[in-house]
């Protein structure tokens, strides 16, 4: 009843083919973009901006980098986090040898390094799929962690190998404050996420598609796989590129490789298994769920009093975490987006089931 | 001449490490052979079952009992394995498997260190730890040790699969899961046969990497180097793990110590994982796998 599409017609060639044909989408989104752009700004605290919505925009950014690769492609990839180092060292390097490049541009420079680096690791995915490509990507994890740990020409040959983001400023304005990183994220993630969205509805998304539903079929059908699989790599790379760009510069502040380990790409998985594989939505909401769970656990432990040690909690929560990641395996293996239908489907009846 | 006793030094010492390596990767073949279950917790396994160990030794039993009742606990967690995650999962494609095996590693490892700490725990079985001199060349004696635990266990697992009933089911279920239904072999005690095997032989493999390194988390990570090991061997293939996991170990070493200087050092993180991409470039199925055959 609170969401019927009866009566809502489609006459024209751009209304059916909009991203959002049904009215309460449109205006669900609307609120949601009020909400996101001006409600959360004004009334939300420094702590939830700077270390609650600001990594979970990041992540989910990262998230729809996999989600394109794993999601949509059906490559496998465990090296996520090591693209997002990549396009963090890019945009640092570029801002301390050419200083007057400002930080935007930087931030597509660090994402087309990334798809660089994507595409020299996807080249393996031509030959091999599955669990040896997952093998081929963790090669580009390690590798990558270790080049930038150990060739000092990409930390600027600073001793501790940890590194300050440089400060980002933008026609005179310096984003500083928690309120401007928010929104400075929020624009560059809403804008990439309408553009996945928009790739994954198009000729290449609809050939991403029939890849990962099965190869040697979509060859037959005309599609080059070549081309579709190294887009994907790029398209996904770039995505986890400014992702890490922005990772380091206005969430962390630091570039530093440790940030980007094996354990931060299986996070990112995670995020896309738990939103849903082959879904936008989805990774927004597997980035949310991953990001607020610890802090959910803490909180809740809270209410346990001091029985239980801080050490106690934190390997709690690796319990809690894996077994939910398994009851949702279990139990929902297409994720939070599918949830998230299945209750669109319920409410369009609600409360006259037949 | 110096030279080439170095050379061998390295070339051994790495062989030698490299058993412990085919011992993890060991695990994930036996799972991968019976379910097609590329099983990331065998790492966690590995870690949990010594921790399990230690822990019970150090209430103080005596290590024949700690070992047994390490052993009931992996297949314990064999059967919850097989009864409240992969008996759902059923027709689920391989990449969902897989992460649900991530789930469990994470699970593992919270659940081991909540109920037995943190701490590096000392293990010590009695192994002697000096070098040994063969001629010129110094051979740890650890390794020598390790290296013969590893060849007991293979002989031993080749016999349970040639001549036991449990044995030759697992090899029928291996070779294929409705032929091997049709002829009435019960594939879920199977899989928890096989997830106990891989636990007991998680158990081994913890022993001799915790009386190396002290039974820590770092142990889990292990399986990161098991995983090349599996690429370049073969993922189906027992002797595949133990050859692959010579060559990881040789290569690692060598390189470490031949190319290392010019590049800044720790190399071994990578290293195996390059050349087990090399390797699938030129034969995607490894050493000793089966040939990947696709139908459309």
């Amino acid at each position: 009843m609170f969401y019927r599409e009866t009566g809502q017609y489609k006459t024209t060639y751009a209304a059916d083919r909009a991203i959002f044909p049904i009215r309460q989408d449109r205006i669900g989104i609307a609120i949601l973009l009020v909400v996101a752009f001006v409600v959360i700004p004004l009334f939300a605290n420094e702590y939830w901006l700077r270390s609650v919505l600001t990594p979970v925009l990041v992540f989910s950014l990262a998230a729809i980098g996999l989600n394109i690769l794993t999601g949509y492609t059906g490559q496998l990839s465990l090296g996520t986090a090591a693209f997002m180092a990549v396009g963090a060292f890019a945009a640092y390097n570029l801002e301390v040898r050419v200083p007057e490049v400002p930080f935007l541009v930087s931030f597509v420079v660090a994402g087309l390094a990334a798809a660089g680096v994507g595409i020299l690791f996807g080249l393996p995915s031509l030959r091999i799929k599955g669990f040896y490509l997952a093998v081929a990507t963790l090669a580009a994890q390690f590798f990558i962690e270790w080049l930038f740990t150990h060739v000092g020409w990409f930390t600027n040959y600073s001793t501790s190998g940890v590194i300050t983001a440089p400060p980002m400023t933008l026609l005179g304005y310096s984003f500083e404050s928690a309120e401007s990183r928010y929104l400075l994220t929020l624009c560059i993630v809403a804008g990439m996420a309408i553009m996945a969205k928009n790739m994954v509805r198009s000729e290449l998304g609809r050939a991403w598609m029939a890849v990962r539903d099965m190869d040697v079929a979509a060859e037959a059908i005309g599609i080059n796989l070549m081309a579709t699989k190294l887009t994907a790599f790029a398209v996904s790379s770039f995505y986890c590129g400014v992702a890490g760009a922005l990772w380091a510069y206005v969430y962390l502040g630091t570039v530093e490789p440790q940030a980007f380990d094996v354990l931060r790409s299986f996070e990112i998985l995670f995020m896309v298994i738990i939103g849903g594989l082959g879904s936008i939505l989805g990774s927004f909401l597997g980035a949310a769920f991953i990001v607020l769970l610890p802090i959910f656990i803490a909180n809740a432990s809270g209410l346990f009093g001091s029985a239980l040690s801080a050490e106690t909690i934190a390997h709690l929560e690796f319990v809690i975490f894996g077994g939910l990641i398994i009851l949702f395996l279990v139990v929902e293996p297409l994720g939070l987006a599918r949830l998230w239908q299945i209750v669109k489907e319920k409410l369009r009846l609600w409360p006259f089931p037949y | 001449m110096d030279e080439l006793y170095f050379f061998l030094e390295v070339l051994i010492g790495g062989l030698l490490s490299g058993t412990l390596y085919s011992l993890v990767a060991l695990g994930f073949v036996l799972i991968y052979k019976a379910s097609g279950i590329f099983n990331f917790a065998q790492g966690t396994m590995v870690l949990f079952a010594a921790l399990t160990f230690v822990g019970v030794l150090e209430l103080g039993a005596p290590a024949l009992l700690a070992a047994v009742v390490t052993l009931a606990v992996m297949v314990v967690l064999a059967f919850a394995v097989e009864r409240f995650i992969f008996r759902h999962m059923v027709n689920q494609p391989q990449v969902i498997l897989f992460m649900a095996t991530i789930g469990l590693a994470y699970f593992l490892e919270g659940l081991g260190q909540t109920i037995w700490g943190t701490e590096v725990h000392v293990l010590d079985l009695g192994i002697p730890d000096r070098g040994l001199w063969l001629g010129p060349i110094l051979v740890s004696q650890f390794d020598l040790v390790a290296a013969a635990v590893v060849a007991l266990l293979v002989a031993g697992l080749g016999v349970f699969f040639r001549t036991t009933t449990m044995g030759r089911a697992l090899r029928g279920v291996a070779d294929d899961h409705q032929a091997a239904l049709s002829i009435g072999i019960p594939l879920h005690h199977v899989w928890v046969a096989v997830w106990s095997v891989a636990g007991f032989v998680a158990l081994v493999a913890g022993l001799v990497w915790g009386s190396k390194l002290g039974v820590q988390f770092s142990i889990s990570l292990v399986a990161l180097k098991a995983i090349p090991v599996m690429i370049i061997g073969g993922f189906t293939s027992i002797p595949g793990a133990i050859v692959g996991g010579l060559i990881v170990g040789a290569s690692e070493k060598l390189a470490e110590v031949y190319l290392g200087p010019f590049v800044g050092g720790g190399l071994e993180n990578w290293f195996p994982y390059m050349l087990a991409m090399l390797v699938l470039m030129v034969r995607p199925e490894g050493i000793f796998g089966e040939k990947i055959i696709e139908r459309v």
